[in-house]
Formats: C-alpha cells, sequence, structure tokens
C-alpha cells in the first residue's frame, strides 16, 4: 500500500465531505403545492433579526414538520453575502442590499418583515432626557464633549458606538449623522454589550433598537418626539429601518411559504408586537433604499 | 530409496511452507502496515489542513495589496482605520496588540516565576497538592469567563481608580495577567525541575545560601526555559480575542495611554467579520490584519526554538 494513493483518499475523503455540506445548504426543494410541504430553508444574518426569525421559524415548523428550517446569526454583511453567493436561501439583513458596497442588489429580491425603532440612549446619570437633532449630530462628530453643554451634568461624553457594518449603525448615521464622520471611539458588536455598557458607564451615550430599552437606563427624545412604536410609524421619530428578508431571485417552494408566514396576520399582529418590533402592516409611510420617505 | 524420496519430497513442502512463510507478510507485518497507514493517513491529513489554512489566510490577506493596492507601508504605518470609507491604516491594532502582549507579559512573570520558585524549592509538597490544582483550574476557565469577570469587576474597579470609561490597555492587561499566569507559571515550573540536581548541591556545599542558589545557580541555569515560558505566554496574550475585545472598548485610535480605549488585532477581527462583504475592501483589510496574526505566532514560534537551541548550547558546554 503505497502512501500516495491513501493520501489521494484522503483527499477524496474530504472534498466528499465538503460537497456534502455545500449541498446541505443550498435552497429548497420545491413541489407542488397539493403535496405537504418540504424541504431545507436557511436564514442567515442580521442578529437584530434573529429572534423573531427563530421564533417565527419554529411556528412554522410545527405547523410544515416536513420543512428542515434553520436560522442562524453572523450579522448582516454575512446574510447579504451568503445569499448572493447563493449557500443560504434567506438573507437577514437591517439595512437594505442596496447600501451595502460589494453587494449586487439586483439580483436579490427584498421581503421587509418587520421594522425596528432605534434611539440615542444615555447613562441615568447624565442627566439628560431631551437632545436636539443637530446636538446628537454634534456630540458624536465629538463637537459636543461634556453633557453640561446641552444641559446636563458637568460630566465628560463617553462615546459607545457600534462596530463599523454594522447594520444599527448604518440605520443611525443616516438618520442623524446624514454623512458626516463620527468621532473614532469605544466600537460594540451588539445591542446586548452597548446595553450593558451604558448602563454601567457614567457620561455613556450610545444608541440602541426599542427591545433593548430597560430602567437602568435612559432613552433619549429628539426635538421633545419620544421614541415609541406610534412614532415610528408616522415617521415622526426619524430613526428606524426595515428588518430585510433577501432571497436570490423569486423564492420558491418551502422558502415562498415561510416568506408569506412572515407577512401573515398570525406573526405580523401577535409575534412581531410581542418581541418589541414593529409590525409592517402598521406602517404610515415606505421608506425606499436612498432613505426618501413617502406616505402610504 | 522410495522412503527417502518420499522424505525429501515432505522435507520439499516443509521448506514450500517455510519459503511461504517467509515470503508473505505475517499478521504482525500486516498490522504494521495497518498501523504506518494510518498514521501516514492521519498526518497527511493534518498537513493538508495546515497548508491549506495558511494558503487560505495568505492569499486572502495579501488581497488588500493586490486587488484593493492598498500600499503595504500605508497598511502597516497609518493611523486611521476606517475600511467602508478606504482608510486601512491599521497601525493603532499593531499597536495596541503588542501594548497589551508586553504589558500582560511583564506584570505576569515576576509572579509567575516567584510561584514556580515556590513550587519546586521552597514548599514542593504544597506546590503539588495546593497550588498545581489551582493553577491547572486557571488554564481551564474559558476566556469568556474571564472577559466577563473583567467586564464586571475591572473596568468598573479601574474606572473608580484612574477615572475615565475604565475600558482600555490596563483593564485588557489585567485580565491577560490572568490569563497567562498559569501558561508562564507551569512551563517555568518544568524548567526549573529540570536544572540538574547536582548544581543545587554543589551551590549549598560551596556554602552558598537558599537564595544565593535560587537567584545565582538554579534562575540562572533554568533562564532559556524562564524565556520559552515568558514567550509561550505572549503568543496566548496576542491571539486572545474574546476577553480583550470585551474590556479593551474597541476603539480603532492610537494607543494615547493606558486608561483611553483601544484595540487590538483580534478586537477589530471578532467585531467586524460579521458585517462585511467577501471580496470588498473592508473584509480583505480584515483577513490583512488575520494574516499579521498568523505572521506573528509564526515569529512566536521562531523565537521559541531559538531560545532552545542556544539554552542547549549552554548545557553541553
Amino acid at each position: 500500500m503505497n502512501k500516495g494513493s491513501k493520501l489521494a483518499m484522503g483527499i477524496a475523503a474530504i472534498s466528499l465531505l465538503l460537497v456534502g455540506c455545500g449541498k446541505a445548504t443550498s435552497s429548497t426543494s420545491s413541489k407542488g403545492s397539493s403535496e405537504a410541504l418540504s424541504g431545507k430553508v436557511t436564514a442567515v444574518g442580521s442578529t437584530a433579526l434573529q429572534p423573531l426569525a427563530a421564533k417565527a421559524g419554529s411556528n412554522f415548523t410545527a405547523k410544515n414538520s416536513k420543512v428542515n428550517l434553520t436560522v442562524q446569526g453572523g450579522g448582516s454583511g454575512t446574510g447579504l453575502s451568503q445569499v448572493q453567493a447563493g449557500a443560504v436561501s434567506i438573507g437577514d439583513s437591517d439595512i437594505f442590499a442596496e447600501e451595502k458596497a460589494g453587494i449586487k442588489a439586483d439580483k436579490l429580491t427584498d421581503h421587509k418583515v418587520a421594522v425596528v425603532g432605534m434611539a440615542p440612549v444615555v447613562n441615568k446619570d447624565a442627566g439628560i432626557k431631551n437632545l436636539k437633532m443637530a446636538q446628537v449630530k454634534q456630540i458624536f462628530t465629538g463637537k459636543i464633549t461634556n453633557w453640561k453643554e446641552v444641559g446636563g451634568k458637568d460630566q465628560k461624553i463617553v462615546i459607545i458606538n457600534r462596530a463599523q457594518g454594522s447594520g444599527t449603525r448604518a440605520t443611525f448615521e443616516n438618520a442623524v449623522l446624514k454623512g458626516a464622520t463620527a468621532v473614532k471611539s469605544q466600537e460594540q458588536d451588539s445591542n446586548g454589550a452597548v446595553q450593558k455598557i451604558v448602563s454601567t458607564t457614567p457620561g455613556a451615550i450610545s444608541y440602541l433598537a426599542f427591545s433593548y430599552f430597560t430602567n437602568k437606563l435612559q432613552a433619549v427624545s429628539i426635538d421633545n418626539v419620544t421614541p415609541t412604536d406610534n412614532n415610528v410609524q408616522t415617521n415622526k421619530w426619524k430613526i428606524w429601518s426595515y428588518e430585510h428578508m433577501y432571497t436570490k431571485g423569486k423564492p420558491t417552494g418551502a422558502t415562498a411559504a415561510f416568506l408569506k408566514f412572515m407577512n401573515s396576520k398570525d406573526v405580523q399582529n401577535s409575534l412581531v408586537k410581542d418581541m418589541g418590533y414593529i409590525s409592517i402592516h402598521d406602517m404610515k409611510v415606505t421608506k425606499d433604499a436612498k432613505g426618501v420617505v413617502t406616505q402610504n | 530409496m522410495e522412503q527417502t524420496n518420499f522424505q525429501l519430497k515432505k522435507q520439499d513442502a516443509q521448506s514450500d511452507e517455510w519459503e511461504a512463510q517467509l515470503h508473505h507478510a505475517t499478521k504482525a507485518t500486516r498490522e504494521d502496515w495497518i498501523g504506518r497507514g494510518i498514521s501516514y493517513f492521519c498526518i497527511g491529513i493534518i498537513i493538508l489542513v495546515v497548508a491549506s489554512m495558511l494558503w487560505f489566510i495568505t492569499s486572502k490577506g495579501i488581497a488588500t495589496f493586490t486587488q484593493n493596492h492598498v500600499s503595504l507601508w500605508k497598511f502597516l504605518s497609518g493611523t486611521n482605520w476606517a475600511p467602508d470609507q478606504g482608510q486601512t491604516g491599521a497601525l493603532p491594532m499593531i499597536l495596541g496588540s503588542f501594548a497589551v502582549t508586553f504589558a500582560a507579559a511583564i506584570v505576569a512573570t515576576p509572579f509567575a516565576v516567584g510561584t514556580a520558585i515556590f513550587m519546586t524549592e521552597i514548599s514542593p509538597n504544597k506546590g503539588r497538592k495546593f497550588l498545581q490544582p489551582v493553577i491547572e483550574l486557571l488554564v481551564g476557565i474559558p476566556s469568556v469567563v474571564y472577559g466577563f469577570i473583567g467586564l464586571a469587576v475591572i473596568v468598573p474597579f479601574m474606572r473608580h481608580l484612574v477615572g475615565g470609561s475604565g475600558f482600555g490597555i490596563i483593564s485588557a492587561t489585567f485580565v491577560l495577567f490572568v490569563m497567562v499566569l498559569p501558561t508562564i507559571t507551569s512551563m517555568t515550573v518544568d524548567s526549573l525541575r529540570a536544572v540538574p540536581r547536582f548544581y543545587k548541591e554543589a551551590s549549598l556545599a560551596l556554602g552558598a545560601t537558599r537564595w544565593q542558589t535560587v537567584s545565582r545557580v538554579i534562575l540562572r541555569s533554568a533562564t532559556s526555559g524562564i524565556l520559552t515560558a515568558i514567550i509561550f505566554g505572549m503568543a496566548r496574550a496576542f491571539g486572545e480575542a474574546l476577553a480583550v475585545q470585551m474590556v479593551i472598548g474597541n476603539a480603532a485610535i492610537m494607543p494615547k495611554n493606558l486608561i483611553s480605549p483601544a484595540s487590538t488585532l483580534t478586537s477589530q477581527l471578532t467585531t467586524g467579520i460579521g458585517d462585511t462583504i467577501d471580496g470588498t475592501l473592508p473584509n480583505n483589510a480584515l483577513w490583512s490584519l488575520a494574516l499579521i496574526l498568523l505572521l506573528m505566532s509564526l515569529v512566536f514560534n521562531a523565537l521559541v526554538r531559538i531560545i532552545a537551541k542556544r539554552g542547549q548550547l549552554k548545557h553541553e558546554r
């Protein structure tokens, strides 16, 4: 027995395994509507959408036991690039595919499944409840560095930003900074970390999705508009984004059925609201990829 | 005649059988072959995995320079890290990584060597019964737990002690100090135990005190082993991602002092990789950071080998 053939066998075995993995995550096998729904759906991406997608997914598979549905995180960037590569059936994203460099948005189909509102949050010590939009911008661009300049305590402002490329950060910067560059500061990679750090660090400011508000930190009103679901629905509160589920081309089979389920009254009127998101059906305005808002 | 013929035939048959036995593999030989085959197979796979990982990281890591045409010097010396806007100055992270690594090694080494001397020279029994399990326990704690303790205890403590937000190189140093301490200690213990017994006996016989023996004979002859231990500790500190990321603050700015937020190569990698798209500059730039990490661990390995070799030469002389 020579070494060469052994090695060749090993390589063959590994490549077989790899091919197997590649197949396992590929998209759905469609079947006639008369038969019971079956196939494999993989949704990967945004961690902001992940809890909703996972809960809706388990409700969906409870009804369609032959569908094998997996929901994973990984970040909006991962979701978009994986669905573009055809490695997963659904790419979850907090931002429009058009906003992400390196993604060919015309190859992807957008399915908006929920809306998330975000607001600046500050440590309770700072004594801030309301800010002007211009002041928020000046804080995040480093022009204002002490809370007393905006009517708070004499305390240094500690900016906690989200990681570059994060969907939440992109939404916040589009709505608040409008093209200006944020000052270099601390960066955290999740809502959870931001929540913990802002509530324990004196003088800290960051921004969070509404569902992460707690009584240990202060959500800030902007121009006397409070960050509530109702204000998002009318676009009085400007900082919000859609949660997208992208598919490559038109969805088929189990994937299409799952997306339909996500958009159904069942999910939108109960699950979406229970988990702190805003239903897509309640929105009185529409925002496009360029950020232009129109009344419905 | 017939009988002898028969005997001859019998002998022939016997020798045929022997010949057959000699020319064919026995069970033991076959087992040998199988064992060797399995070993080669495993080694082959491991070599394949290592080689493909090296190739993968290298090819992805140099894409920043070949596809995006960022100059290597600008990448290594630039101080503005904003890959989304095309700025890929990695110096803040490189400095951050080295700062926490060296600071942690400097803080940990005296404690590690002291503990090791206690365990080998001063109280070997207590060392074996009590300290050994404690150190092994420290090794086994997952890094996320260290990070969590750092976030919940060290960061607030630093905030009260020195002000600021509490996130920064100093907090990372203290977390890493606890993480590299067991590595350096246990390897130092090994190298102190490897010092020949007669060195110590000769020193004591010449009238040296215990302190003189420890400091001038035992530590001196274990120097190369201790240096190896420190470098292994530094390699661990350099590559640690999660715990550091939780306490250093991840601000991609040049570290001005020990108490302001900074970032390391690993902390940028873990925070950034999920939000970048394959084949774009932000993604390639992160791979380049990974390549730097890989090269640095090769350097650490090379250092260990060089030191070990020089230590050997000394003993032979």
